[in-house]
């Protein structure tokens, strides 16, 4: 049971208060999203795949909150509650979950397939580890056109580690000492199959020597750890310190897909530290240090839930995309489009 | 004065690096060294910062490319080889061609294969990819066989919003010649007459224009004109040129340095079998690479792609049937 601390007891003078009530509050609208998800999943209205963060909220909030605008973000699949506080709407993303053609991807890619380049947030392509070079790109234009000051952001998997993708974006981010931040969040398994599986060193960190970056380990399930090591990492890569590998270790508590079980998840694992909820960890944080009250805890909870109820009541009346209104053509310049001019039978 | 086509490639990318601070050039070797095959000979000192090594990781080399792109810029990617680039393929195919139709984003890189076989060069430095990156989706797939085109496509395919894959043929580098760098262009997706005739047309692109018209003027002696279409573009293909050729002729043969399953030479048969099978007086026929790797040894090679003889005796065939 948790102590709701009485009001004239509330601490606002911790130095982190406000830096973990912010987090908090993404972490709870992502996980309240992510419930939804999986509820509309199982209902049947989700077209396709979901894929939830659950478990990993508070690293991903971390990123999103080291992050400014006008930054680079590559988020991965577990990623939500860092998406929100980097600046995506929950419209952006219930739209690309219900196929809504209104929304960023507009009916031709969804779920965690979402983004807007634009604005400095990447759509991953599902293959694994290739979006860390698009993010290098990014931020070597950057610095020709003589912007400095912005940091990228890209996060992978403890599987996506062994992709020839992930070393050869590592190395070249070295070699061009860009301000890079490589998340890895390291929750034990890649689908089904466990570290031991998939790497031989100690620690997925003792990489950073190799590669000639600067090492970073976090605890995923501490909020206050999360924001402080990525704050510390984001800082370092702005200032010109070079690639930041961040690793951090936790559990993902879902399935790799809501259509999996995760029966492999071994008991032990679950029930060691690593496999603590993340944001119970924060909410038994709040109150313990009478950074407010419960019901403020709970009003925050009652906002969150009926703002995701109504995005998914408007999307649900949108229209999905229409194959006839489509122009079926994949190149900006439209001249040099084939269409459908080959297929003459259709 | 004259210039080469390999001259051609480099002169086109010091005018786009010249005429566009966006333009900048990336690959193995390009910089100092000039490329493995000096297609950015003194482009590094000419302009400072803009001309990039990097490191053997062509996945991260094409990642990169898409990227700058994003942020405005207009990469053009060396791969050393054409063979290499399989191993960023993924970013080829996955990133760079779906970018723009899953977000609306433009990817405006060029990547520059040196491609096609040179004597000696063995199964792994000797590829014709141009089939296989015109299956997907969202590319522009560019092969040029002249001079002028090595010129001025490259310049249009920089200048391109889209990811274009532009298959230089390493046989032509050095021996082809023109006597000055063109005007003006043909636009990519429109194929060139390269030589007038009647009785057959030979489609063809990229090296296989010149065996196509060494076989033509062979066949002169024999009394029979034969016409050859070069296509500049595979993709986008010019269907309604080589119609009107076969529409001329009413024989049509194919020629493609790739390999012969599926493909480009497969392609313009099947689109003029289904859209003007009424033209054709006899099967249309196509020549391209045996279905091995590129063999090493000079009589495996000249006798594995097809050359000026088998093209000839190809279309000698077809003209007496
Ligand atoms: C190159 C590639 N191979 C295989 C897959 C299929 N796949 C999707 S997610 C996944 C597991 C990823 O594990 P990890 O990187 O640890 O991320 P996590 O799901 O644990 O967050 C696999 C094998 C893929 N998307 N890309
Ligand atoms: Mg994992």
């Amino acid at each position: 049971m948790i102590q709701s601390a009485a009001p004239a007891e509330l601490n606002r003078t911790s130095p982190l208060r406000e830096a973990y009530l912010e987090g908090y509050r993404w972490m709870l609208l992502a996980r309240l999203l992510d419930d939804k998800l999986a509820s509309l999943y199982r209902g049947g209205k989700i077209h396709g795949g979901v894929f939830l963060g659950r478990g990993q909220e508070a690293l991903s909030v971390a990123i999103g909150l080291a992050l400014k605008r006008g930054d680079v973000f590559a988020p991965l699949v577990r990623d939500l509650a860092g998406r929100l506080a980097f600046g995506e709407t929950v419209l952006d993303v219930v739209r690309t979950f219900m196929g809504s053609v209104l929304g960023p991807m507009r009916g031709r890619d969804g779920n965690v397939h979402r983004g807007r380049p634009r604005e400095g947030m990447l759509p991953m392509i599902s293959h694994l580890g290739a979006m860390t070079a698009v993010v290098n790109g990014m931020l070597l234009a950057r610095r020709m056109k003589g912007e400095h000051g912005t940091v990228g952001v890209s996060c992978v998997g403890d599987g996506a580690t062994s992709t020839g993708s992930f070393h050869e974006a590592l190395n070249q981010a070295a070699i061009e000492r860009l301000p890079l931040v490589l998340v890895v969040a390291n929750n034990r398994y890649a689908y089904s199959t466990p570290n031991p599986r998939q790497f031989a060193c100690r620690d997925l960190v003792d990489r950073a020597v190799g590669y000639g970056v600067t090492g970073h380990s976090l605890d995923g399930t501490d909020l206050a750890e999360c924001l402080r090591v990525m704050a510390e990492a984001v800082r370092l890569a702005r200032e010109g310190g070079g690639p930041q590998l961040v690793v951090a270790h936790l559990l993902r508590l879902c399935g790799h897909g809501e259509h999996d079980d995760a029966g492999y998840i071994e008991a032990r694992v679950k029930e060691s530290a690593l496999g603590r909820d993340c944001l119970r960890v924060a909410e038994e944080r709040i109150l313990a240090e009478s950074w407010v009250e419960r019901a403020a805890v709970e009003a925050w909870q009652a906002e969150r839930a009926q703002l995701v109820e109504e995005a998914v009541a408007k999307v649900q009346r949108e229209p999905g995309p229409d194959p006839f209104e489509e122009d079926w053509l994949t190149l900006a310049t439209g001249h040099l489009a084939e269409g459908d001019s080959s297929n003459q039978s259709s | 004065m004259s210039v080469t086509y390999l001259e051609a490639i480099r002169e086109a990318q010091a005018r786009a690096l010249r005429q566009d601070p966006r333009v900048f050039i990336y690959g193995q070797d390009v910089g100092v060294f000039g490329g493995a095959f000096k297609a950015t000979k003194n482009l590094a000192r000419e302009f400072p910062g803009r001309v990039i090594d990097a490191p053997i990781s062509e996945d991260a080399i094409v990642g990169l490319a898409v990227g700058a792109a994003i942020e405005g810029m207009r990469p053009v990617v060396e791969i050393q080889f054409a063979d290499f680039s399989s191993v960023g393929f993924n970013q080829i195919v996955n990133q760079a061609a779906t970018l723009y139709w899953r977000t609306q984003v433009p990817c405006p890189i060029t990547i520059r294969l040196p491609s096609g076989g040179t004597s000696g060069s063995g199964p792994f430095h000797s590829q014709s990819l141009e089939s296989v990156y015109s299956h997907y989706p969202g590319l522009v797939v560019m092969t040029p066989a002249t001079v002028e085109d090595a010129y001025g496509m490259l310049l249009e395919a920089i200048a391109i919003d889209d990811p274009v894959i532009f298959c230089e043929h390493k046989l032509l580098y050095y021996h082809l010649k023109a006597e000055q760098l063109p005007t003006e262009a043909l636009p990519a997706g429109r194929a060139r007459i390269a030589r007038a005739g009647r009785d057959l047309t030979i489609v063809a692109y990229s090296a296989m224009v010149h065996e196509s018209l060494a076989a033509a003027e062979e066949l002169v002696s024999e009394g029979y004109q034969v016409e050859v279409v070069d296509l500049r573009s595979v993709k986008p293909l010019d269907t309604d040129t080589v119609m009107a050729s076969v529409a001329r002729t009413g024989r049509l043969l194919c020629v493609g340095e790739s390999w012969p399953w599926g493909g480009v030479s497969a392609e313009v048969i099947a689109r003029v079998a289904s859209e003007g099978y009424d033209l054709l007086d006899a099967p249309p026929q196509r020549l391209n690479a045996k279905d091995t790797p590129v063999p090493f040894h000079p009589h495996l090679w000249a006798a594995h792609r097809p050359t000026a003889r088998s093209v000839t005796n190809a279309a000698r065939k077809l003209l007496r049937s």
